[in-house]
């Protein structure tokens, strides 16, 4: 019987140092945070390096005009981790930067998930998970029907993996053989509850993936170039859809917040929480 | 019904390429042409009602009009959350097709019969519910909802369901037609229950009651201009339905009825199937019978409100 090693029971670790454009993003997300005292901490600082290589490195669009249909269409289906691709979309022009100051706010446009329509640059309104696959499918299907080189990225959850919907659009993204679909999984390891392994394993993930169809690749989700190395790879086979497994780590950036479930979901940040967490991604 | 509906995809689909369809894991044949002449918009993808509505939604996005098709029970119950979602949320049009509508399949049981699909589909915004009495009905209504706008559910009966339409007459989405005037009682009805008012409206004129039947095939939006305008005449009303009597035809008109505050009181009951699983199998029309679904319970029920509407002793 193959069981998966003690170590990967364990709680990740990654040394990975970030770079000063991905603590930048990571203080903007806390200044965000701060103003609705709200917000999912912890998950967006995991994908921060996933979104960011997508954005600065891979994706096609155009700011001003973000239905351009030529574009690469890019689904954030773990919703929860919205507040990383807000700092990325105002980065990039998508909408003001004013309007993070807005978040949660009752003018606002920029909830505790985001919603199409009324987010430039946002494909699908997510936040239930287990959704995005499904629509990303439709669209990768859309974009072969008009033969168009637009490519769709989803970005799940490890947590979302859980739901019996990510496995039925497995199942059908492997059966359309849609090598325009890149999947990529932010697996840090922790759900609300407790690690991975305890609520609901999904290792071994890698081999479950393949079985489904597609062309896997495990990269370390905080590595810039390990992530854009993959991404510039796909589709790692012909004639398949293709998933890249991000090993991260749940509030990656401030010591005291990776791996640390307290963190997962907060509802009020002090002002002392928000010095400790902005001088720590000074350094 | 059915089959009316299918050819009408296909038809509208053959001229319009913004035209998918999707299938769950319907019976073989179906939508042969469709498939051999449009292979690249046909698709049957299994048994995954949550992930044919997400991709669904993934075409719509897109700008594609797509037809879902499954058996109605399992594209209201099993998927509801990527409808109220993908569908209703981005509001986008695609058109649900929900096979076996009420009590059709009555021989496999309870895990098969679609009696809260409306009252499931009612509570979502910009969903709008169809309900057509017969063949005829179905094959005008189809071409509307190619553009209309936001999702549709399409309540399918049996087939081979009695024709009691013109096929000619008129037809519009959200309009309510009087099939039938009348001053003293009025039955509402949806769907193939039509047939069923019309024959008891036949019976109590027999009685000396002139009875109006309102056929309302747009369940959401409902028509209340003409649900009041007819309501207004008479002091008797009774809506009939194949569905249970929370949530269905009978709810929506008696919200509409309870905030009309009409300065004469209405008697007014709803005929339908009570808050129960059906713990019986046979035939739709055996079940309907059990539930008291019938012409004559109809015009039974009319009758005695009308009874009770002349007497000065009463609720009033």
């Amino acid at each position: 019987m193959r069981t998966a090693p003690t170590s990967i029971k364990t709680l990740p670790i990654n040394t990975t140092p970030l770079d000063q454009r991905s603590r930048q993003l990571r203080r903007q997300i806390v200044k965000t945070i701060k103003t609705a005292n709200r917000g999912h901490l912890g998950s967006a600082f995991s994908l921060v390096e996933i979104l960011r290589v997508l954005y600065d490195d891979v994706l096609k669009y155009d700011a001003s005009n973000p239905r351009w249909p030529g574009r690469d269409r890019c689904i954030l289906s773990k919703g929860h981790g919205c507040l990383a691709l807000y700092a990325l979309l105002a980065d990039k022009g998508f909408f003001p930067q004013g309007e993070l100051w807005k978040f949660c706010k009752s003018d606002g446009i920029l909830g505790g998930h985001p919603e199409f329509g009324k987010v430039p640059g946002v494909e699908a309104s997510t936040g239930s998970l287990g959704h995005g696959l499904s629509i990303g499918i439709g669209m990768a299907l859309n974009a072969r029907y008009e033969k168009s080189s637009s490519r769709v990225f989803v970005v799940t959850s490890d947590g979302e993996s859980n739901e019996g919907s990510v496995w039925e659009a497995a199942l059908c993204a492997g059966k359309h053989k849609l090598e325009n679909l890149i999947v990529l999984v932010d697996y840090n390891k922790q759900q609300s509850y407790g690690t991975t392994y305890e609520v609901l394993d999904l290792e071994p993930l890698t081999d479950k993936w393949r079985a489904f169809g597609f062309g896997v690749r495990e990269v370390d989700g905080h590595s810039m170039s390990e992530l854009l190395a993959a991404l510039r790879q796909t589709p790692f086979e012909p004639g398949k859809p293709s998933i890249i497994i991000c090993h991260t780590i749940k509030g990656k950036g401030v010591s005291f917040v990776e791996n640390n479930l307290n963190w997962h979901h907060k509802t009020k940040i002090s002002d002392e929480e928000e010095g400790l967490l902005l001088a720590e991604l000074e350094r | 019904m059915r089959k009316a509906c299918l050819d009408s995809v296909y038809e509208l689909a053959k001229s319009d390429e913004r035209i998918f369809f999707i299938g769950s894991d319907l019976g073989i044949g179906t939508l042969k042409q469709f498939k051999q002449e449009m292979p690249e918009r046909f698709f049957m993808e299994g048994v995954s009602e949550a992930n044919v509505i997400g991709m669904a939604a993934g075409f719509a996005l897109e700008g594609k009009i797509v037809y879902a098709n499954t058996i109605a029970t399992f594209i209201t119950r099993r998927c509801f959350e990527q409808v109220a979602l993908d569908l209703c949320l981005h509001n986008l049009k695609v058109r649900l097709i929900g096979n076996g509508g009420g009590l059709v399949y009555a021989p496999l049981g309870p895990t098969h019969l679609a009696i809260e699909d409306i009252a499931i589909f009612r509570a979502l915004p910009h969903m709008t519910i169809l309900a057509p009495a017969d063949a005829n009905e179905m094959r005008r209504m189809m071409p509307l909802t190619v553009d209309h706008p936001g999702p549709i559910y399409i309540r399918l009966a049996k087939g081979g369901d009695p024709i009691v339409t013109n096929e000619n007459g008129p037809f519009q989405i959200g309009k309510a037609f009087l099939m039938r005037e009348g001053t003293d009682a009025l039955i509402v009805s949806c769907g193939v229950m039509l047939v069923r008012a019309l024959d008891a409206a036949d019976c109590l004129r027999a009685k000396g009651l002139n009875t109006a039947v309102l056929h309302m095939p747009t369940v959401k939006p409902l028509d209340t201009t003409a649900l009041l305008d007819s309501a207004d005449r008479v002091p008797v009303i009774v809506s009939v339905e194949e569905h249970t009597t929370i949530g269905g035809l009978g709810s929506a008109v008696a919200e509409v009825l309870a905030e009309a505050n009409f300065r004469k009181v209405k008697r007014f009951k709803r005929i339908g199937i009570p808050d129960a699983f059906p713990d019986q199998y046979g035939t739709q029309d055996s079940l309907m019978a059990r539930y008291s679904i019938s012409s004559e319970a109809i015009c039974r029920t009319v009758a005695e409100l009308a009874g009770e509407a002349e007497s000065p002793i009463g609720h009033s």
